[in-house]
Formats: structure tokens, sequence, C-alpha cells
């Protein structure tokens, strides 16, 4: 690496910093949430800069395009209740707790990051790989040898999405009326792309950078554009109810891969040898399109509700 | 150096100054309509460029064709959120400067 890429990273990182401080301790609220989604799209870069296409994918998908959506319509509500809301932090506050506290963990992680062996464990995956059923090490450690933490994962977005529905219905109308005819016709002209890329990213991840995360993040995106484009929620209790299976397919699937082996005799998660290949697809096709439907749900504030309107989309 | 990659060289170089003048129509322009105009079109012209010349430097036909496509869709998105934008600011009493 020549020094014009040290300058790069160097600058990246102090922008990372820089948009971390302005996100959290911004009074402006709007000025808070896009510095949140600037941070996660140079979180990206430096994703790439660090060779890890499949995380910055990711990053880019849930992190900046999901999740900043999520808080910009969360924004929104918040907005049209009591005008433009802003937080005043009290200068010094709890200084004295949080300069030893911070100090201590960036410590603490320091260490951790010295200690860890020193070429990581990328020898031991690349040696694994030819019983792993998949060509491309990240969804090997993602959907076999580390597949519990792929699990724990897809549980930590439905126990938000059912948090989240729980806590009332869906507002209505969803989106606010749009003064343009072109997103509706640009949803309707993009969707088909959203799903080929899906689909795409999710045959790539059995070879290259793709796999479940990024083709559901990806799905789930070109769903809230359809919804934002006016579309209305196709699942609902009264019609199509039993479709909502699909938002816990993917947690039920894995869990059930992961009990077949011990009761079969074998580890938690040891596939059956030979099976392993197809499995992982099968899991990641259950996983992507499960990931999809839960990012979408999170997006609908609430429980889709009945109101006897009829529509088409997602 | 192949030909190939002196003309995508120049072409990625051609495109830099377009993102320069569109920055630097956000940061100066006097309101969201002008800067808006600085932005989708500077933006559009400058990636193209990039994006040509980097699929050209590849010397790969699919390569060429994927970074083109993903022109294609910043397009389309950057055309649709400019217009949103400026609908928007134009239905919220913004006017446009000098009227």
């Amino acid at each position: 690496m020549g020094t014009a890429g040290v300058i790069f990273d160097g600058l990246l990182a102090l922008a990372l910093v820089w948009l971390a401080w302005q996100a959290t301790r911004a009074a402006d609220l709007f000025h808070a949430v896009v510095s949140f989604i600037v941070f996660g799209l140079l979180m990206a870069l430096a994703w790439v800069r660090l060779e890890a296409p499949d995380i910055a994918l990711a990053e880019a998908a849930i992190g900046a395009g999901a999740t900043g959506a999520l808080l910009l319509s969360a924004l929104d509500r918040l907005v049209t209740r009591e005008g433009r809301r802003t937080v005043l932090y009290e200068p010094g506050a709890a200084w004295g707790f949080w300069i030893p506290a911070g100090a201590a963990l960036l410590g603490a992680l320091t260490l951790a990051a010295w200690k860890l062996p020193a070429p990581g464990l990328g020898d031991e995956v690349l040696a694994s790989l030819g019983a792993s059923g998949v060509d491309h090490p990240v969804t090997a450690v993602l959907l076999n040898f580390r597949a519990l933490d792929t699990l724990l994962e897809i549980g930590v977005l439905l126990l938000a999405a059912v948090t989240i529905w729980s806590l009332g219905r869906a507002p209505s109308p969803l989106v606010p009326v749009m003064p343009s005819p072109a997103l509706p016709a640009l949803g309707r002209l993009l969707f088909p792309v959203f799903v080929l890329v899906a689909a795409y990213l999710l045959w790539r991840g059995s070879h290259a950078p793709g796999g479940a995360f990024p083709a559901g993040a990806v799905l789930g995106a070109g769903a809230i554009l359809m919804l934002l484009a006016g579309a209305r929620p196709w699942i609902r209790s009264s019609e199509h109810g039993p479709w909502r299976w699909i938002l816990s397919l993917g947690l039920a699937m894995l869990l059930a891969a992961g009990i077949a082996g011990t009761v079969m005799g074998q580890a938690f998660f040891q596939y059956p040898p030979g099976t392993a290949g197809p499995l992982i697809l099968l899991l990641e096709v259950a996983a992507g399109l499960s990931i999809a439907l839960l990012l979408f749900a999170l997006y609908l504030r609430g429980e889709p509700c009945e109101h006897g309107y009829r529509g088409s989309g997602p | 150096m192949s030909t190939a990659q002196w003309i995508g060289g120049l072409m990625v170089l051609a495109g830099i100054p377009f993102f320069l003048l569109g920055t630097l129509g956000l940061l100066r322009f006097p309101d969201v309509y002008t800067r808006l105009h600085a932005l989708a079109k500077a933006d559009n012209v400058g990636l193209g460029l990039v994006c040509i010349g980097l699929g050209i430097q590849s010397a790969s036909v699919t390569l060429l064709l994927k970074l083109v496509l993903i022109w294609v869709l910043m397009l389309i998105a950057s055309a649709t959120a400019a217009g949103l934008i400026a609908r928007t600011a134009l239905a919220r009493g913004l006017r446009p400067w000098g009227t």
C-alpha cells in the first residue's frame, strides 16, 4: 500500500470518527440521522479497504440503507407531532464517568486486538473449506462453521419485528402523499431489478461475496421502495395471514438444521456428510427471504392493519 | 500501458472535475433548486465517465456492462430523487432563488 493509500485511510478514519460524533451529539436530529447514513456508507468503504466486501455489502444495504430509512421515518413521525425535535445536551454532563469508562473500554479493545492470533483463523477456515459444502470462506463460516451465530442474528431481527408489531398497528396512511408521479413509476420499474439482484447475490454466495444477508437486505429495500411508492402491505391477519410464517422461516429452518444433527446422533449444527452444499443453499434461501420480509416488517412500524383497502405489492 | 488503459485512465480523469464542480455547486449555490441542478447534472456525467473509464481499463466486457448498469441505475435514482426533493420543497413553499 502506497502513501496515497495511507492518506486515504487516515482521512477515512478521521471522517468516520467525526461522523460518529455528529450522529450522537448533533442537537438537530435530522442532522444526526443524515450523519448516521453517511457514516454507514463510509463504513462500507472502510470494509472494502479491509478487503471484506461481504461485510461492506451488508453494511451499505442494512447499516446505511434500511436503518437510514427506518430512522428517517421515525423522525418524520416525531416532527409531525410537535415540530422539529431537537435534543439539548448539558455541557460537561457526566464527563467524570464517560472519559475513564471510554478509556478503559478502548484499552480493553486494544489489548484484545493485540492478543489476537497473528494471521487470524483464515488458514484453518481455508483448510477445512473442502468439507464445508461451499467454495466461499465467508459463507462457509456463516452457514456451516458458525451457523449458530447466524441463527442468533436472525433471532434478534425476528424479536425486533415482533416487538415493533406488538406495540400497535401500522400508521395509516403509511407514507406521506408524494407530490410527484416519479416515485410510483420508479418503484414499478425497479422492483424486478431488486428481485434480480437479490437472486444474483444469493446465488453468488456459494463461491464469491454475497449470500443471504446482502440479498435479503436488497430485497427488503426494494419492498420498502414499493411501500414508499404507494403499495399496500399484502400480509394482513385476515387474508394471507399464514404467509407471516415466512418471517420466522429462516430462524425455523436454521434451528431445524441444527437440531436435526443432534437427533441423528451428531453434534449441534453438524450436517450429514455430503448434504452440506444443498442444505446451505436451502438455508440461504430461507434466511434471505426471512431477512427481506423482516426488514420490511420493521419498516411498517406496527402490525399491518385492516382498513379494507385493496392493493398490490409486497 | 496499452491503449485501452490510456483511454480508460483519461476518461476517469475527465470525470473528476465534474464531481469537484458538482460539490462546489452544492456548497456555493444559493438555494435547494440550484444545488440540485449542480448535483444531478455533474454527478451523473462524472459517474458515467468514471464507470466507463474503469470498465475500459478492466478489459472485461462483463465488468464494463455491470459498471454501465450501475451508472444507468444511478441516473434513474438520481433523477427521481432530485425531482422528489424539488417538488417537496416547492410544495412546502420554498421560493426558487431570484423569484
